[in-house]
């Protein structure tokens, strides 16, 4: 079937065939348009990114990674995204699992309000938590009496990731909870098995690569995340700077050497993100979309 | 039991009541990490004396931020809805070498965190830099400058059209345009009538999603961006200026803005899938 889809253009082609050379032409004006545009916007970029890190040689990328203010930045990212990513996983899969097979009124309005986070501004996002938890917040002067700092600490750094990656595993779940039916996980049901043994062995097997999807671009967006970190982090060296906020600081005061080591380990996690991405749209068929 | 009888549509407060585990995590999560501060936002905007709410919203330097913002977001979203519509077309309709790769690296700008962009964009546009210095004999600077905030928004927003169209061009069937083309059609009027219509819902989805990340941007901004009142001040960094004064009243009535505008970005997207589902589902 596919093959003889394939073929009808060919067999059209002698007639525009004057018609055909101008597509040529018109073709590789298009293709060597696209390369211009994405070479200035982003292949020339990326690969500054590579050449600058290591334009001093090994020396100058050793000299960084041993400083401890970036063994810090570095240390405290893995920390907020190994608090982060777990979280959200859990809250995607019940999201997806409360969504996928019921129809209440006002399904299609909870879905946009999980997709919420991805239109507000990650800025507005951090100003919101220090509303709510900052020393002249609403729920300041409870904290401050308590002696609990969640502004200028990791709490207000995690609770402010958890904010902008809050929709990536729903997302991608649901859509795949919603093709996998419930007739397996039901027969799982029938045949006496507990919820907790059905999740594991009929649910998450069907949903495993969608679900490492959303993994995926939580995991680069929660070590990314820059805007809202910097509204709640007070950005103390060594203490709440994470590497985001290493790059801006190094950029500021010229140390162009230590801002691009940091970009360097950030880009490296953003080409194994595109890898496995691609990977998976490949192997798993899962479309990509945009957010 | 009762509640065992099988019920195909449950109120809403019924299915609170009964509401099994996943459900409770969903609602304690989203009560915790969404809603909450988001009624933190709104609870401090409505304290606000409606007065005190104008004279800080239309600020000149306010004004300035909104008009920078705005401006250059829909300029970016323009730019990237022909780029992204050319893009989409050349990944679907034609085979290149580098084809694949092409296709893989659309989406750096989701993967590559902000900060990482904002500094080789910034070190690239400079006046010294490799394009940049191209571009200095001619009087153009970018980096520092408004171009410099329009080249980052252009960079984060660049995804969303490819990614919208793609999918509809792909379903587009070819027989439509070689009708066109068979009846004497020119390459002009089959794009104009044949191809553009159905993909316009597509494109216009893609540029508003776009322009909606560009508005909040802040990462990639700031670090190419000088960051002055009323040249490439954009509001996120506004924002963050107010709040460092401990100005919370100027923050919040400023982030409400942005948040009222994304919100209104929103239903206009869900708008234009509405009638796009409507007129070509």
């Amino acid at each position: 079937m596919a093959d003889s889809s394939l073929k009808q253009p060919v067999a059209a082609a002698p007639k525009l065939r004057g018609a055909t050379s101008e597509f040529q032409w018109g073709k590789w004006l298009l293709v060597a348009f696209v390369f211009g545009y994405l070479a200035l916007i982003l292949l020339v970029p990326a690969l500054n990114v590579f050449i600058q890190a290591f334009k001093a040689g090994l020396p100058g990328l050793v000299d960084t990674f041993t400083s401890k203010f970036f063994l810090n930045a570095v240390k405290l990212t893995v920390i907020v995204t190994a608090i982060t990513v777990p979280l959200n996983t859990v809250f995607g899969l019940c999201a997806a699992i409360a969504l996928a097979n019921k129809n209440f009124p006002g399904r299609s309005l909870l879905i946009s309000i999980i997709d919420l986070p991805f239109s507000i501004s990650p800025v507005v996002a951090g100003l919101m938590l220090v509303l709510l938890f900052g020393n002249r917040g609403w729920f300041g002067p409870l904290l401050d009496a308590n002696g609990i700092k969640i502004i200028f600490a990791l709490p207000g750094i995690v609770m402010a990731t958890i904010f902008v990656t809050m929709p990536f595993i729903a997302r991608e779940v649901l859509p795949a909870l919603e093709e996998a039916g419930t007739q397996q996980e039901e027969a799982a049901a029938t045949l006496g098995a507990t919820p907790w043994q059905t999740f594991w062995r009929v649910t998450l097997p069907s949903i495993k690569w969608s679900l490492l999807y959303g993994l995926i671009l939580c995991n680069a967006r929660a070590m990314g995340e820059f805007g809202a970190v910097a509204v709640v982090s007070g950005n103390i060296v060594g203490k709440t700077q994470t590497l985001p906020l290493f790059i801006e600081e190094a950029h500021i005061q010229y140390n162009t050497q230590a801002a691009y080591t940091a970009a360097l380990l950030l880009a490296g996690l953003a080409v194994v993100t595109l890898v496995v991405k691609y990977l998976l749209e490949r192997r798993a068929g899962i479309q990509h979309r945009g957010h | 039991m009762t509640s065992s009888q099988p019920s195909s549509s449950p109120g809403v407060w019924q299915s609170i009541l009964h509401a099994s585990w996943p459900w409770r995590v969903t609602w304690l999560y989203l009560t915790l990490f969404l809603f909450l501060p988001i009624a933190a936002l709104i609870l401090k905007a409505v304290t606000l004396n409606p007065a005190e709410i104008w004279r800080i919203a239309t600020d000149p330097v306010a004004i300035a931020t909104y008009n920078v913002t705005f401006f250059t977001a829909l300029i970016a979203g323009i730019i990237n809805g022909f780029a992204g519509l050319v893009i989409a077309w050349v990944l679907v309709r034609y085979e290149f070498p580098g084809k694949r790769f092409l296709d893989a690296i659309i989406d750096l700008p989701f993967a590559l965190p902000t900060a990482v962009a904002g500094l080789t964009l910034s070190t690239i546009y400079s006046t010294n830099g490799w394009i940049g210095g191209f571009l200095e004999p001619f009087g153009i600077k970018v980096s520092f400058t408004r171009l410099g905030v329009l080249v980052a928004m252009i960079f984060i927003s660049l995804p969303f059209v490819v990614r919208t169209v793609q999918p509809v061009l792909q379903a587009l069937e070819a027989e439509a345009e070689e009708a066109a083309w068979s009846m004497g059609a020119s390459p002009w009027q089959t794009f104009w009538r044949v191809i553009l219509p159905p993909l316009m819902p597509a494109i216009l989805t893609g540029v508003a999603m776009g322009f909606s990340r560009a508005v909040g941007e802040y990462g990639s901004v700031v670090i190419i961006a000088g960051n002055i009142p009323f040249q490439d001040l954009i509001a996120p960094v506004l924002i963050i200026q107010r709040l460092e004064q401990f100005d919370y009243a100027g923050a919040t009535v400023i982030g409400s803005v942005l948040l009222l505008i994304s919100l209104a970005v929103l239903l206009v997207i869900n708008l234009i899938q509405a009638r796009g589902r409507r007129f070509y589902g």
